[in-house]
């Protein structure tokens, strides 16, 4: 049979060598224009490249930070943590798989989620960090994700969520399957409360990620050029034998496909998050 | 005794290839017998027991990657034999009255027992060109959007829903992905979690991944003695952990994919029994024990409140998981 969706974990695993964070060292060189350019420059610049607009991917940390008035991020649940509910071992154990990626980090597992301030206005706010595992959903981030879920619908705050993943984590096997409805049926909840949910993709979002909470947002952004789709391009390309076509499962793709609002440059991110907050009345 | 599946008789398991030797032998025997050998009839018999004992034998030790296999077995009954077999006026719907009609998602009307219900089926197909047309039983998203349509349908006429899943996965293709195979799933999620009518899930065969979740959000959950069910398949899951598709067998340890696994797991409520030596051995056992657990199934729940029902389905999906501290 033809290889599955979460195969996209590994497409990603593999390209992170060349799209991965800013790199060490005063200059770096943009992976997608080559340009060489200082590195400073782009930090300040929000992790974008000052030539060519490149969205390097950024951790959960430096997400909060972008996104927040400064200093208001109150992270919350930071104590749950991932356990081995499977005793799951591939080419390594996934328990130390987990301790090699929360030393890495510095987090517990994939997803940072807290209360903070955009443009004066309070949020509920989860950010994934595909620097953890590819940003995979095992049991804690569909916990996360569903607790920040419930804390809007108790607070009628407006709920923002950064997604950035391979998808479901295999190493918790059905458990992590389960995270995709956990997460759908809590947002029936808050949708039937009225609240508001604003979904905001970024480079990668894929597999069980997009397929549950990614794409239930009252409102969907993406960040540009970011890969957004269910199969990951390798797992395509596998099974219709051809090449895709160029752009495809691009946020600028999925926007002419009728998939997304808007795409949203990262410096625009906080007064458009602003504005649906203010017309959804919140 | 049991028989053999005419179906089923061209396909060898490897693990089964004894079993089908000696198969093959009982038949040549009882062929001679019957002409011109009665003194072979007591051989038979003695074979025939031999036969029964390896079968049991082999099936009480099954592993999980024999267990995949015996879910993909070509004989094994799919939802459209199932259905066929005991649906009464089986009314098929087709098409998500958008896009298209997916043959991967059947849906109809159709009596369970003596309950008038909305069934949703994956469907892998019976013959080569079934087969491809279903795309193996990989659905697109307007199959995912027909079996909306027809929850709602179902949801404004009190009829409940039953699915039947039996897939690898949702289809990885272009087209799946320009039409939305991700939201149109994540739809299904979000308003299966709160349709007001009972649903009764039973995995039949393959559980893979979203594809099969894509139906799959019920009030009761079964799945059949020998079916699999996991977040990825162990081929997929081998070439990425393993980079090597040759990893699949130490996959499917690994992701606790079988039915006893996933009832511990808590993922699905009970497991459907098969007749010894798998549904495909024996289709009409299979289906027996099949609508006999999705009649009890919906006679339960026909007793509760909707709204004590939805809160009971969201109670369940909202604690599965394992983090610590709990
Ligand atoms: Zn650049």
């Amino acid at each position: 049979m033809t290889e599955l969706p979460g195969r996209s974990w590994q497409d990603l695993a593999d390209a992170a060598g060349k799209r991965s964070e800013v790199p060490e060292g005063l200059w770096m060189r943009c992976p997608e224009c080559e340009a060489m350019v200082y590195r400073k420059t782009v930090e300040q610049n929000l992790h974008v490249c000052p030539e060519c607009d490149y969205h390097h991917r950024i951790g959960a940390d430096e997400r909060t930070r972008q996104l927040c008035d400064t200093g208001s991020f109150e992270p919350m649940w930071e104590d749950l943590r991932p356990t081995d509910p499977l005793g799951f071992v591939d080419l390594h154990a996934y328990k130390n798989r987990l301790a090699t990626e929360q030393a890495k980090t510095g987090h517990a597992d994939a997803l940072v989620c807290g209360t903070g301030f955009i443009k004066g206005r309070r949020v509920v706010l989860a950010c994934m960090d595909n620097r953890f595992m590819m940003g995979s959903m095992g049991s804690v981030v569909g916990e996360k994700i569903t607790r920040s879920i419930e804390k809007a619908i108790e607070t009628d705050l407006p709920l923002i969520i950064v997604s950035c993943s391979g998808g479901a984590r295999m190493q918790e096997g059905a458990l992590s399957l389960a995270q995709m409805s956990k997460t759908a049926a809590a947002l029936a909840r808050l949708d039937a409360a009225g609240g508001l949910f604003i979904s905001v993709l970024t480079d990668p979002t894929t597999g069980g990620v997009t397929a549950s909470f990614a794409m239930l947002g009252d409102f969907i952004v993406a960040e540009p050029r970011a890969l957004i789709g269910f199969a990951g391009p390798r797992v395509i390309a596998n099974t219709v034998r051809q090449e895709l076509p160029r752009g495809f499962q691009r946020s600028e793709h999925l926007l002419q496909k009728g998939f997304i609002d808007r795409v949203v440059h990262r410096k625009d991110l906080r007064s458009e998050i602003g504005r649906f907050i203010d017309y959804a009345g919140k | 005794m049991t028989t053999v599946n005419s179906y089923a008789g061209t396909y060898e398991l490897d693990f089964e290839r004894p079993l089908l030797q000696l198969e093959r032998q009982i038949a040549e025997f009882e062929s001679q017998a019957s002409l011109s050998r009665p003194d072979l009839a007591d051989e038979v018999r003695k074979l025939r027991q031999n036969h029964d004992k390896m079968l049991k034998k082999i099936y009480a030790k099954l592993g999980p990657w024999d267990t995949v296999k015996v879910a993909r077995h070509p004989g094994r009954p799919q939802a459209i034999d199932h259905i066929r077999a005991v649906i009464k006026d089986f009314t098929e719907l087709h098409g998500d009255r958008h896009f298209g009609d997916d043959p991967a998602i059947i849906t109809g009307l159709g009596r369970v027992g003596s309950h008038k219900c909305m069934l949703i089926a994956h469907h892998k197909g019976k013959d080569t060109k079934e087969r491809i047309a279903c795309h193996f039983g990989c659905a697109h998203p307007e199959g995912y959007r027909k079996a909306l349509l027809r929850m709602r349908l179902a949801e404004k006429f009190a009829l409940p829903v039953v699915t039947l899943v039996d897939t690898p996965g949702a289809y990885p293709g272009i087209g799946a992905e320009e039409r939305g195979q991700a939201q149109a799933i994540a739809l299904n999620l979000r308003e299966m979690s709160r349709l007001r009518v009972p649903i009764v899930s039973a995995i039949i065969g393959e559980g893979g991944s979203g594809g099969a979740l894509g139906i799959a959000v019920a009030d009761r959950i079964g799945m059949m003695q020998y079916a699999w069910y996991s977040v990825i398949s162990p081929e997929g899951c081998a070439a990425i952990l393993w980079k090597s598709g040759d990893a699949a067998e130490k996959a499917a340890e690994s992701l606790k994919l079988t039915a006893a696994d996933n009832l511990q797991l808590g993922t699905i409520d009970e497991v459907i029994e098969e007749p010894v030596g798998g549904a495909h051995r024996d289709p009409a056992i299979a289906t027996q024990n099949l609508e006999k657990w999705l009649t009890n199934a919906l006679r339960d729940l026909k007793r509760f409140k909707i709204d004590n029902l939805i809160a009971k389905r969201f109670e369940r999906l909202r604690h599965i998981g394992e983090v610590a501290p709990h």
